[in-house]
């Protein structure tokens, strides 16, 4: 965990103080809706189809046991007793009352969270792997980087009004799971063949009406050039990306349009001014973020102790444990992926009791650490293996050890029609039917990895161009009506969707993926062969043909 | 993506305008009589763009009640009652169409438009 110093817990303070202030005389009316609204962005308070919503940001998907429970007390004093995890490791509170939301803001900024920078034209919450520190994968624990990140762009004064909204993405390891392909800028760390740890940055990837996977403008970047780098970025963004109309604004456009290597070109140049000044990390500021962050004190563990041996003999932890857990860096721990998609819930929501029983199982058995990955599931980064049965049981008992886990019931959605006031259509109820269509685990697991997105308008929240099925709710006539898009993908090796066909219509959407998935078993190659894969191979044309057959 | 409130006045039909309340975003409507009722049953339903306008420059007189007001569409059921004209403002009338979580109470259907 990172620990947070006296001028972080000041300077939040201070920033309730104001917001509290505001929302007085925004309810007094000596503020106006139009001066108000910018400010209330500027906290992450959104205004939906039915309520407001408070978006709260976790940096790099960290939190500790108190900081979940604190969020637990918010659902429950200030919302409607849950909370929803998002696609970019944050949380919203989707029933807030504009007087409430002060003390609700206060409440978390005792723990240090907030959602500063969670909404506007600004540098937003900086995302990782929710596996970080973790992964026996990375070269290096990459909320370092994050962090680094974080204090340089919060608030920082050249880019709080920006063309449009900047995510930054980071893996440290080759099998990238924080989609960083499909972010404004993603910065992949490895090391060069001199043994140095360095970034390939990738720019002008994105989703939302004109989605591209992002470009390599530099194959390798020292670490200690990481900001000097991003503000160049920033500065040729702020100078050249389009300003005059919204849909153009985003750093994609920007890239595709006078292509990368121009855009390269210009980042370079402006880079040469700045890379030895200010911004340049020396060895003394990276150990001091480095400091800040406190590891578990390990102990010396067996790998397969027999608590975990005699525990496998049970068929259901034995399915939870190969679905969910995975390999840690330190021989006798394991990460434990916690699933928020209980077959027929919302995907990504915990209730209060959930998040109380998540935070005191990472009192128990995880080191008092939490982690949100851009999944919509949540993960105890760092538990003894031995512990596993005894925590399987405590998940399993407030219904949070569904073993599905990448499996097609694991579906990524937005809020959609039902909350978002942008949406065209529902998204929640769509991943619902279909979750309850592979109720059967045993089917599930038989069917193989195989992920779901799902949004409710071109905005893309749910990140449907990069599901290996992709489903965008639009709107004819009054109707919600569904696209189909096969073969994307938000891994290392990201790739946008193929578009199956016509649109169908709601209650056609569950039977379409059953089609789909009936068409991929019959077309792989063996049962090893991933569903990615064998679209990949074959095209859409074998599933098009099979599933319109049908509709 | 342009919201309800953006998008450029026509009226094709009976219309009443909406807004969410200030102090807690709840769903509200135009009264004839200018105040902002949470009941669709109060609102004012007019037929004709300037009828609208009126009522939308009313309802932007003073914010410290609702805010974001538009236009929207209204039908009438068989008994003359007023009923929410499109997916969305069904879903703003009658809620989330799916079970909260930890919530016993039942998710809304949604009525035929």
């Amino acid at each position: 965990m990172y620990v947070y110093d006296e001028f972080d817990r000041a300077f939040l303070a201070e920033r309730v103080a104001d917001f509290r202030d505001q929302v007085e005389r925004r309810l007094s009316g000596a503020l106006s809706e139009d001066e108000f609204k910018p400010l209330r962005l500027m906290n992450g308070v959104y205004l939906q189809l039915h309520a407001y919503m408070l978006r709260i940001a976790i940096p790099y998907g960290t939190l500790s046991s108190d900081q979940l429970r604190r969020m637990a007390h918010v659902a429950r004093v200030y919302d409607r007793g849950y909370g929803h995890f998002t696609t970019r490791q944050n949380i919203q509170f989707n029933w807030i009352k504009l007087e409430d939301l002060p003390q609700a803001m206060a409440d978390l900024a005792e723990v240090g969270v907030h959602g500063i920078q969670t909404s506007g034209n600004c540098i937003r919450n900086v995302t990782t792997d929710q596996w970080a520190g973790a992964t026996p994968e990375e070269f290096d624990d990459p909320r370092i980087w994050a962090e680094i990140l974080r204090q340089y762009s919060t608030f920082h004064p050249e880019f709080t009004y920006l063309p449009r909204k900047f995510k930054i993405a980071i893996t440290a390891a080759p099998k990238d799971r924080a989609a960083t392909k499909v972010h404004d800028v993603g910065l992949r760390l490895h090391r060069n063949e001199e043994g140095e740890l360095g970034f390939e940055v990738l720019v002008g990837g994105g989703l939302g009406r004109t989605p591209f996977v992002g470009k390599s403008i530099r194959p390798f970047l020292p670490v200690r050039h990481v900001l000097s780098y991003i503000e160049a970025i920033m500065r040729v963004y702020n100078q050249f990306g389009r300003r005059d109309n919204i849909y153009k604004a985003r750093i994609k456009i920007l890239v595709h349009e006078i292509g990368a290597e121009a855009f390269a070109e210009a980042v370079e140049a402006e880079w040469a001014n700045i890379r030895d000044g200010a911004l340049k990390l020396t060895d003394e500021i990276i150990d001091d973020i480095r400091a800040r962050f406190l590891y578990p004190d390990f102990a010396a563990l067996e790998a397969e102790p027999a608590e975990l041996k005699a525990a496998l003999e049970d068929p259901r932890f034995a399915t939870w444990y190969r679905n969910s857990v995975h390999k840690h860096k330190v021989p006798g721990y394991s990460i434990v992926t916690i699933s928020l998609k209980p077959v027929g819930a919302p995907p990504g929501d915990a209730t209060a009791d959930q998040m109380d029983v998540v935070a005191d199982l990472a009192d128990a058995y995880a080191f008092h650490e939490i982690r949100v990955g851009h999944e919509q599931n949540l993960c105890l980064p760092n538990v003894a293996t031995k512990d596993l049965p005894e925590l399987w049981r405590q998940l399993d008992a407030a219904e949070l050890a569904t073993p599905n886990v990448n499996h097609i019931s694991d579906i990524i959605a937005c809020p959609g029609l039902d909350y978002c006031a942008l949406a065209n259509a529902r998204a929640i109820p769509v991943a619902q039917e279909i979750s309850k269509r592979f109720a059967d685990l045993d089917r599930s697991r038989g069917i193989g990895r195989l992920h779901v997105n799902i949004s409710g308008c071109i905005n893309a929240c749910g990140h449907h161009h990069v599901g290996h099925i992709g489903i965008l709710g639009v709107e004819k006539n009054g109707q919600e009506f569904y696209q189909i898009t096969l073969g994307g993908r938000a891994d290392e090796h990201a790739q946008l969707g193929t578009l199956l066909g016509p649109a169908v219509s709601y209650d056609q959407v569950p039977g379409l993926i059953e089609d789909i998935v009936d068409a991929y078993l019959e077309l792989r190659s063996s049962p090893k062969e991933l569903f990615i894969d064998t679209v990949h191979r074959l095209g859409v044309e074998p599933f098009k043909e099979r599933v319109y057959a049908t509709h | 993506m342009a919201a309800p409130q953006q998008q450029k006045l026509k009226v094709n039909g009976p219309v009443a305008v909406t807004a969410n309340r200030l102090s807690d975003g709840a769903v509200v409507w135009r009264t004839a009589e200018g105040n902002w009722s949470t009941a669709l049953a109060d609102a004012a339903v007019v037929t004709t763009a300037p009828e609208a306008i009126a009522l939308l420059e009313g309802a932007h007189k003073r914010d410290t009640d609702a805010v974001g007001a538009y236009v929207a569409p209204v039908v009438f059921g068989e008994d003359g009652s007023k009923l929410p004209g499109n997916l969305r403002e069904r879903i703003r009338v009658n809620g989330v169409t799916f079970t909260l979580p930890g919530s016993a109470t039942p998710a809304s259907t949604l009525p035929a438009a």
